[in-house]
């Protein structure tokens, strides 16, 4: 509704995207949530689109583009279906590490098979014991010679089993606590690695989130990503240029919510006339416009302003994910409300996306932990004004 | 492989004109999409170029305004792009429509292969595939639904109405590629952005070396008197009985035949 202009190169993104979205994804969006399925197909034809190149640059064989384009290509996949984009993103994420802190050698041999989607990443930070509080990690990385012994359980890793690169947070030095932590590049073949449980999920049920074992897991030393003690550094930067995807995926969510639930209610008659007659229910829908719009419009200052090449990014980024994130759960349930019995069946993409809302709030950094995030860094902000009246 | 892939644009339905005097279409004037079976086509032909490391050159036989559909071929993976547009093609028949398409093979030849869709939507006749071979002295396999590449030949499954064939083929050949073979991707967005910037070779029956008397209506013979869709009665005999009569049956039927 609020016209936003877009290059040529955005244009193309959107328009690919939603040809994916018809094509390849909206056939199928409630059957694989419905059997907990994870498809290949639309993860395929993204990466026959280009769709993985996004953020790569070009001499690696990207596109070269940035946050904005993948923001754009992430909105669009999500209102199709949430869980495919929610496989996408973790895929970005799990890049996200070796385009800030690779070696020139890293960066040659893996992101041009990132970038033409050969290679699907994750991302393993989580443990058992470690979720909000990261830092309380425990799996461990030892120097063998010229290898790296990796030893631990990580937990609710999305693509776990399915990617072919994980990039792993372990300790290189457990009593330097944080500072002791690496970040390092595992492949879904290395002696060690295996894929544990998969988790069952409420929502986001297209995607996969399983644990990872790592049993004496040996690796040559040049999978490690920059320095040792870089690991927290290099996934909290990661996150930090993350966290606005997982907002596009929310913004997505919340359009497909309200054009499914506005469709219903301007065809189904009570009373003797449509329901959106009535103005509880018209009102609900300005006010699901009114706020996907605001989202939309932080969402792209956020993106505009990383890509302007800002440094100090968190506070923006965990605005924007706490707030579109806790928009979207609203609007999603406001969509169902809106259709009734229609919205609570299984057979309608209503509740679907309620579901995967929910997750949206939980996932890269709860939003409580963003708005811990966001009021640290008011504080610093305001803090020369402390004592004044 | 160097592979020649036909595209026909057809008339995007709800916008087809008749030219009340000849009876024939009038392709100009109504808006051309991809004949949705040759999506398939495309697709074969572009992952056997990605195997074999070859190149695919799009070509349509079709009024001007199809060039979009070829750029959309681009798109779609398709790496040379050749529109053969002259007034002298209008209102061929499938003779003439493969005659042309016959010389440009010819001309922007030699082709490993030529990849054709099952049948067009508008036509309906799946006939030029096969024409083309003719023109061409070409063997044609129709209906393939796989192509495997091997070393110095092709391993082709071809659907019949009851199973399957498995056909292997030394290039160069003809092929027509059945409905839903593949999974068509999606339009590459590095194609796109380059679009602008690709070439659409445009070539008139002078280009190719077509003779004028087998072009367009005039090398037509086809008179349309009435359309229908074929039976199909496959004979069929019950053989019924005790073991041994049954099996004398069969044997000696299968004698007849000649297959034993
Ligand atoms: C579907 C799914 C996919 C995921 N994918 C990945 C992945 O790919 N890689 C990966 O590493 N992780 C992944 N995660 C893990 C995810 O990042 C964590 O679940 C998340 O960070 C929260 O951790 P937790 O689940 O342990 O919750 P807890 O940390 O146990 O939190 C429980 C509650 O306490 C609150 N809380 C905790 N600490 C504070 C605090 N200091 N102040 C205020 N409130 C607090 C939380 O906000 C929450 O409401 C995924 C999770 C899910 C559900
Ligand atoms: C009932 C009937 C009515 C007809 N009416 C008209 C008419 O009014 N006006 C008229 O001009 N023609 C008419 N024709 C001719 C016909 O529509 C075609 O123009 C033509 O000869 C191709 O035959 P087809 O469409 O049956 O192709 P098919 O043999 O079904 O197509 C098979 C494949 O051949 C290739 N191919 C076919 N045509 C082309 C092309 N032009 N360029 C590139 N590749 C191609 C494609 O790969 C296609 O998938 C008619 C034919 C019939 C049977």
């Amino acid at each position: 509704m609020i016209e936003r202009k877009l290059t040529r190169e955005q244009q193309i993104v959107v328009e690919v995207a939603d040809y994916i979205g018809r094509n390849y994804i909206a056939p199928h969006a409630i059957e694989w949530d419905e059997k907990e399925y994870y498809d290949p197909a639309p993860i395929k034809a993204m990466a026959q689109a280009d769709l993985f190149g996004l953020l790569i640059p070009k001499e690696y064989g990207g596109l070269g583009f940035g946050s904005t384009e993948t923001a754009l290509a992430m909105e669009t996949i999500s209102k199709y279906c949430p869980g495919v984009a929610t496989t996408f993103a973790a895929g970005c994420l799990g890049a996200l590490p070796l385009l800030i802190g690779g070696t020139k050698a890293q960066k040659e041999k893996y992101l041009p098979l990132i970038a033409q989607g050969k290679a699907l990443c994750a991302f393993a930070l989580t443990e058992p014991q470690a979720g909000s509080d990261a830092a309380a990690i425990k799996t461990t990385a030892k120097k063998d010679g010229d290898h790296y012994v990796l030893n631990g359980i990580k937990t609710w890793i999305t693509n776990g089993g399915i990617a072919d690169i994980y990039v792993i947070i372990a300790l290189t030095d457990p009593k330097k606590g944080p500072r002791g932590a690496s970040a390092f590049i595992v492949h879904k073949n290395d002696p060690g690695f295996v894929p544990g449980r998969k988790e069952k999920k409420m929502g986001l049920r297209a995607s996969v989130t399983s644990e990872l074992l790592l049993m004496d897991c040996r690796i040559p030393k040049d999978r490690l990503i920059g320095r040792e003690g870089m690991g927290f550094i290099l996934a909290v930067k990661a996150l930090d240029l993350a966290r606005p995807g997982v907002a596009a995926q929310a913004i997505g969510l919340a359009q497909g919510a309200m054009e499914v639930s506005i469709r219903h209610s301007k065809r189904r008659i009570q009373f003797g006339q449509p329901v959106y007659n009535f103005q509880a229910v018209s009102h609900t829908f300005a006010e699901m416009a009114a706020r996907i719009e605001a989202a939309r419009s932080l969402l792209y200052d956020v993106t505009s302003m990383i890509d302007s090449g800002t440094k100090n990014i968190s506070g923006a980024s965990a605005m924007v994910k706490f707030y579109a994130t806790d928009m979207a759960m609203w609007v999603s349930e406001r969509a169902v409300q809106m259709m009734g019995g229609l919205g609570y069946s299984r057979d309608s993409l209503a509740q679907k996306y309620m579901r995967d809302a929910k997750c949206l709030q939980i996932y890269e950094g709860t939003n409580e932990i963003q708005k811990n995030v966001l009021s640290r860094e008011l504080a610093k902000l305001y803090q020369s004004e402390e004592g004044q009246t | 492989m160097r592979i020649m892939c036909c595209l026909k644009p057809v008339p995007k339905p709800g916008s087809v004109k008749v030219d009340p005097e000849t009876h024939t279409l009038k392709r100009e004037e109504s808006e051309l999409v991809l004949n949705p079976y040759d999506r398939y086509a495309l697709e074969a032909a572009v992952e056997l170029a990605e195997k074999t490391n070859g190149k695919v050159v799009a070509v349509s036989m079709a009024p001007p305004n199809a060039k979009d559909i070829l750029l959309e071929a681009f798109a779609f993976g398709a790496d040379e792009l050749v529109l053969l547009s002259d007034r002298a093609f209008a209102g061929a028949d499938t003779l003439a429509t493969s005659y042309t398409l016959a010389c440009a093979a010819k001309k922007l030849g030699p082709f490993d292969l030529i990849v054709c869709g099952k049948v067009s939507v508008d036509g309906e006749t799946a006939q030029v595939g096969p024409e083309l071979a003719a023109w061409l002295g070409l063997p044609s396999v129709t209906w393939v639904k796989d192509i495997k590449p091997l070393n110095d030949s092709l391993e082709l499954i071809r659907t019949r109405e009851f199973g399957e064939e498995k056909i292997k083929a030394k290039p160069p050949l003809v092929i027509t590629i059945e409905h839903e073979a593949n999974v068509p991707r999606p339009p590459s967005i590095k194609r796109l952005l380059k679009q602008d910037e690709v070439e659409v070779k445009i070539l008139s029956a002078g280009d190719i070396g077509a003779k004028e008397e087998y072009l367009g209506l005039n090398g037509s013979p086809t008179q349309v008197i009435d359309t229908f869709a074929p039976e199909y009665h496959g004979k069929r005999e019950i053989i019924s009985g005790p073991p041994e009569e049954v099996s004398e049956r069969l044997l000696s039927i299968l004698k007849e035949r000649g297959l034993i």
